[in-house]
């Protein structure tokens, strides 16, 4: 029997506003706990909610990323239960009218370009954190309550788990050049829930659902998806029935792991927040949203291609992140060959990057570095073997010019020069010499080799490989 | 008496249950007996027509005022918050522990 | 028991040093503890610091421009005040010293009033006869074997008895007005959003309002345009500018549109009571007032509606008492889900429990359509008759409250206590303004007469009241000393 799979993501992303999305609390990470909150975060009797302009806003925008329809008259909900992360035991939520819904994103698996809708857009307000220890207690840390979350949630487009990855992936991409969120699931400003079913080709209604909760990078998702999708299809092969199940993925084994069977749904007894007035979107706040976007992806591509001449291919590599594209623009505007930077930025920068494992914004390059260090190499100041050195100095945030100037590394490209040092020595290698015009290509290797070791590798390798063929044509 | 709105112990143990309630079988019984009570009084709502009526849930009469997304430090208010808690311990608010509710 | 007619008078007084602040403190505080062992109007008696703010403004002396310096104000126990025992009338919060003022609070405390205790009321505001507080319940001034109303209890059982000419209270059903009504004295709400809720602590948020208690409709004008206002704290406060309510009060009611539903007269109304005050609507006429019977066809469903919607949103807001941040915390805690049910358990009393269990169940999956968008919906139409009325009807008039105040442990069943409200509840359903002014008495006790205004017309609401009690002239008070 052949099986179709069925896939729905819902993904948190956590906007990175100034205050928090019912409070003035600021929003900052790392700081010690508790330290970010007010009696309004702490749920304290009598407090109200003052909703946020900016977070509205930042909720626009990435609607208009996704392409959704923004509901411009809405309301929030109140979403009741205990937790001790949830100091007034509800979440204020959007339940009815999301903030934005019908939207799509469009993914490239494998060459294939396929629309996946987005049903629904909503923002809501984050919860504490708890902390555990093995001494019977758990820890509360409200820091992070009232944080602006947008929860998006896919319609069930997605029929495999490498289309999710692609969804993820694009997701983000789209979400980060909005510049709304840092969108990183490694701390917790992305996060993604999925559900998946599967079902024999041909038929109408759904499989049963299994939802795989707080999986902590885009590929455990798509392996624990892998795993699930197979797990479900030997159940059904067997003449089992899937349970509807919460299970989380296990990193070690590569499997997913039960948590718990989902019995009634809970009843979040989920009605409309009094606190907080309807919230009205004029046309012209929404238009002034929509003509203040940040350039999307496509965007760039097209810029890339039509106007700085670059490939399909390296147009869509640079607009994977935000700040690698940011970084070329920037780069490029030095006035340096775009497709000279194009190139280092896939080579020695994302080589670089993935040695030390960490994202371009964390690392001590700039775009001005980088087309200095281009703009020696075109000069043909420095050789590319001398622009390994070079790079790995901009890594450490040295400047090129100064370190070239420094480390006495500029090419000697004088012909002159160059041509008194060739004479020497050929005039004492003469074996070499009748070597060379004995057809053994070695030789030629070892006199440019003599050249270099006498200007300690400085000499311009282009020029005294000219001058050295005219030498011995000479000779 | 309607059936509709007679509540059965059942659902009242449910009831407390989200609300975090406890209740034994005799406050149950009366809970059930008074709840069922009071849902005969409101159950006069039925006589209204309400079709094409919208449901009123927030009574402000403007809408929304949105604030500027600006933050605002209020230096000993964490301070003042923790010192009202009943159990803290570096600066966080200790509990019983929630492992074994659910996570992890 | 001051022997002051208004606030004016007093702060005349203070400004001339005919009485010291602190002279007025002592005999406040003296007042108030003389009748607290009868009437039990207050939950925590500021007195170290009242005693030294009046220090403070006598070192100064009163500023002849600012009205309220100097004087005492009681201020209903479910509003927020710094640094001081702040309970709702609840074990759960019966340690609870909040780190804000509320609004209201604040504006007292920058007028240079003195908030001179904090007043009893029905634990969380739920109830109409204080008999709900954890504190024990207030007595009636009038006849201690009776209940005060409620849940405004202390705060006007203590200007009733001339403790403090004024007083802060909250309404969410009839909570100022009922009471008002009971103890014979002026009790103010006005419309959803004039006046901040930042600090209340919460009962049915769509409902609450705050509002003023007086001995006369001046002081409570001028009480109410001192707590009006815009505040950025609260997303629902109303931008509506703020008149100054105390200077609008003219006196002249001439061409005045009064509606008086017959609806208000109905069934559960104490026959004496229907006949006192229409009786009272001959004042109005008097000064030119026009008057015709009308009908509001579905405020009938008010008290059904009401039962549905505020405890479903009690439900909700009070979830936030768990224990775990701050106010009570059961002992002999095993686990998490221990800490929230033993705590709860212990910390809310009967009726609070009721409530919550009513609204949880409103809310809950299975009767949320049934129950709170049904309720909803009535809102709606309640909320359309008086947008009907007020096309033709400037007021709406009848009596507060069905009958004058019952012998504690009257109302042995919820649906009957709850009838209480029948006739102020509709106003907090429609979010309009509304109070009660003495008419007369029934049977020895005070009878209130219940007027209902157009949204943020107050003014109108206010000068009619104002009139009516001029003419009126009730100027009977208990005798408790």
């Amino acid at each position: 029997m052949n099986f179709e799979t069925t896939i729905g993501l819902e993904v948190h992303v956590e906007l990175k506003n100034n205050s928090k999305i019912f409070s003035p609390a600021p929003v900052r990470f790392g700081d010690d706990p508790n330290i970010n909150t007010n009696v309004i975060d702490w749920g304290y009797p009598g407090v109200l909610p003052t909703p946020n302009k900016g977070v509205i806003e930042y909720g626009m925008r990435a609607a208009v990323a996704l392409h959704a329809k923004i509901n411009q008259h809405t309301h929030f909900d109140r979403k009741n239960y205990f937790y001790p992360d949830n100091p007034k035991a509800y979440q204020i939520t959007q339940s009815d009218i999301p903030l934005a819904e019908n939207g799509w994103i469009e993914i490239n698996t494998n060459g294939n370009y396929k629309k996946i809708g987005i049903s629904e857009m909503h923002i809501e307000e984050d919860a504490g954190k708890n902390s555990h220890s093995d001494n019977g207690y758990s820890y509360v840390d409200l820091n992070r309550q009232g944080t602006a979350l947008i929860e998006i949630v896919s319609k069930p487009d997605i029929s495999s788990p490498e289309e999710a990855y692609d969804f993820l992936r694009t997701l983000r991409q789209r979400i980060q050049f909005t510049g709304i969120s840092d969108v990183k699931m490694a701390e917790g400003s992305m996060r993604v829930d999925v559900n998946i079913s599967i079902r024999p080709f041909g038929q109408e209604k759904y499989g049963t659902k299994t939802e795989l909760k707080n999986i902590n990078s885009f590929n455990f998702v798509r392996k624990g998806l892998e795993f699930e999708e197979k797990r479900q299809q030997q159940i059904l092969l067997r003449g089992g029935t899937i349970r509807p199940e919460t299970r989380r993925y296990d990193e070690n084994t590569g499997e997913t792991v039960l948590m718990r069977v989902k019995e009634n749904s809970e009843d979040y007894r989920y009605f409309p927040e009094p606190d907080i007035p309807d919230v009205d979107i004029s046309d012209d706040w929404l238009n002034s949203v929509i003509s203040s976007m940040p350039e999307m992806p496509e965007a760039r591509r097209k810029h890339y291609v039509d106007d700085l001449g670059l490939t399909d291919y390296d147009a869509m590599v640079l607009t994977q992140t935000k700040e690698m594209s940011d970084f070329f623009d920037e780069t490029v505007s030095f006035e340096v060959d775009p497709k000279l930077v194009s190139n280092y930025l896939q080579g020695d920068v994302n080589a670089y990057l993935n040695d030390k494992q960490v994202d371009l914004q964390d690392t001590k390059l700039t775009p001005k570095h980088l087309a200095d260090m281009i703009k020696l190499l075109m000069n043909e100041t420095i050789s590319s073997k001398m622009a390994k050195k070079v790079f790995k100095a901009i890594t450490n945030g040295e400047d090129p010019n100064e370190y070239v100037k420094k480390n006495n590394l500029s090419q000697i490209s004088d012909t002159n020069q160059l041509s008194e040092i060739i004479n020497n020595v050929l005039n004492d290698n003469e074996q070499s010499i009748i070597d060379y015009h004995n057809g053994k290509d070695r030789a030629l290797g070892f006199l440019v080799g003599q050249v270099m070791k006498l200007t300690h590798g400085q000499a311009n390798p282009k020029i005294v490989n000219k001058l050295l063929l005219d030498e011995l044509s000479k000779r | 008496m309607s059936d509709l709105n007679s509540i059965s112990d059942e659902e009242v143990k449910h009831i407390a249950e989200l609300a975090k309630l406890s209740l034994n079988e005799e406050e149950t019984k009366k809970y059930s007996s008074e709840l069922t009570n009071i849902l005969n009084m409101i159950d006069s709502l039925n006589k209204v027509n309400t079709d094409d009526v919208k449901p009123t849930t927030n009574m402000s009469n403007e809408l929304a005022r949105l604030r500027e997304d600006k933050a605002v430090i209020n230096k000993g208010e964490c301070e003042a918050l923790l010192n009202n808690a009943p159990e803290i311990e570096n600066g966080f608010i200790k509990v019983p522990s929630i492992i074994n509710e659910e996570e992890k | 028991m001051l022997d002051y007619k208004n606030v004016e008078e007093l702060h005349k007084d203070l400004v001339n040093k005919k009485i010291s602040v602190t002279e007025l403190v002592k005999e406040t505080l003296n007042s108030i503890k003389l009748h607290e062992s009868k009437l039990n109007a207050y939950i925590s008696i500021n007195e170290e610091q009242s005693l030294n703010m009046a220090a403070k403004i006598d070192k100064k002396g009163v500023n002849p421009d600012n009205l309220w310096e100097g004087i005492p104000i009681a201020v209903k126990d479910n509003l927020n005040t710094k640094g001081i025992l702040t309970t709702a009338a609840s074990k759960i919060l019966s340690n609870f010293k909040p780190i804000y003022d509320a609004t209201v609070v604040q504006k007292l405390k920058e007028a240079g009033a003195i908030i001179i205790g904090k007043t009893n009321l029905d634990e969380f505001a739920m109830g109409s006869s204080s008999e709900t507080s954890y504190y024990g319940a207030v007595h009636n001034p009038w006849d201690l074997e009776r209940v005060p109303g409620g849940s405004s209890a202390g705060s006007a059982a203590t200007v009733a008895s001339r403790d403090v000419l004024v007083s802060l209270g909250s309404d969410t059903g009839g909570s100022i007005r009922q009471p008002a009504a009971f103890n014979g004295v002026v009790g103010v709400k006005p419309t959803y959003g004039r006046v901040s809720r930042w600090g209340l602590i919460a009962f049915g948020s769509s409902f609450d309002q705050i509002g003023s208690i007086a001995t006369n409709v001046q002081d409570a004008a001028s009480l109410l345009t001192l707590i009006s206002g815009m505040d950025v704290k609260d997303a629902t406060s109303s931008s509506k500018k703020v008149p100054d309510f105390r200077q609008k009060l003219t006196g002249n009611i001439e061409g005045l549109r009064i509606g008086v539903p017959k609806e208000f007269f109905g069934d559960g109304v104490d026959p004496k009571i229907c006949s006192l005050i229409k009786d009272s609507l001959k004042v109005f006429k008097e000064q030119g007032a026009l008057i015709e019977e009308v009908s509001l066809p579905n405020s009938i469903y008010g008290i059904q509606a009401y039962y549905v919607l505020a405890p479903a949103e009690a439900s909700s807001n009070l979830q936030r008492f768990d224990g775990i941040r701050y106010g009570y915390r059961a002992d002999n805690i095993n686990n998490l889900e221990d800490l929230y049910v033993k705590t709860r358990t212990e910390g809310f009393g009967d009726e609070v429990k009721r409530r919550i269990m009513l609204g949880t169940y409103a809310l809950s999956a299975s009767s949320y359509e049934a129950f709170f968008i049904k309720a909803a919906k009535v809102r709606t139409l309640i909320i359309n008759d008086y947008k009907e009325l007020f096309k033709k009807y400037d007021i709406i008039v009848g009596p507060t409250t069905p009958s004058v105040a019952f012998k504690f442990g009257d109302k042995k069943d919820e649906t009957s206590m709850y009838m209480n409200d029948m006739l102020t509840v509709t106003a907090n359903i429609a979010g309009l303004p509304a109070m009660s002014v003495p008419a007369g008495l029934v049977d020895g006790l005070p009878v209130g007469l219940h007027i209902i205004g157009k949204p943020f017309d107050e003014v109108t609401l206010l000068n009619a009241g104002y009139t009516f009690e001029k003419i009126n002239n009730f100027n009977l008070k208990p005798n408790i000393d």
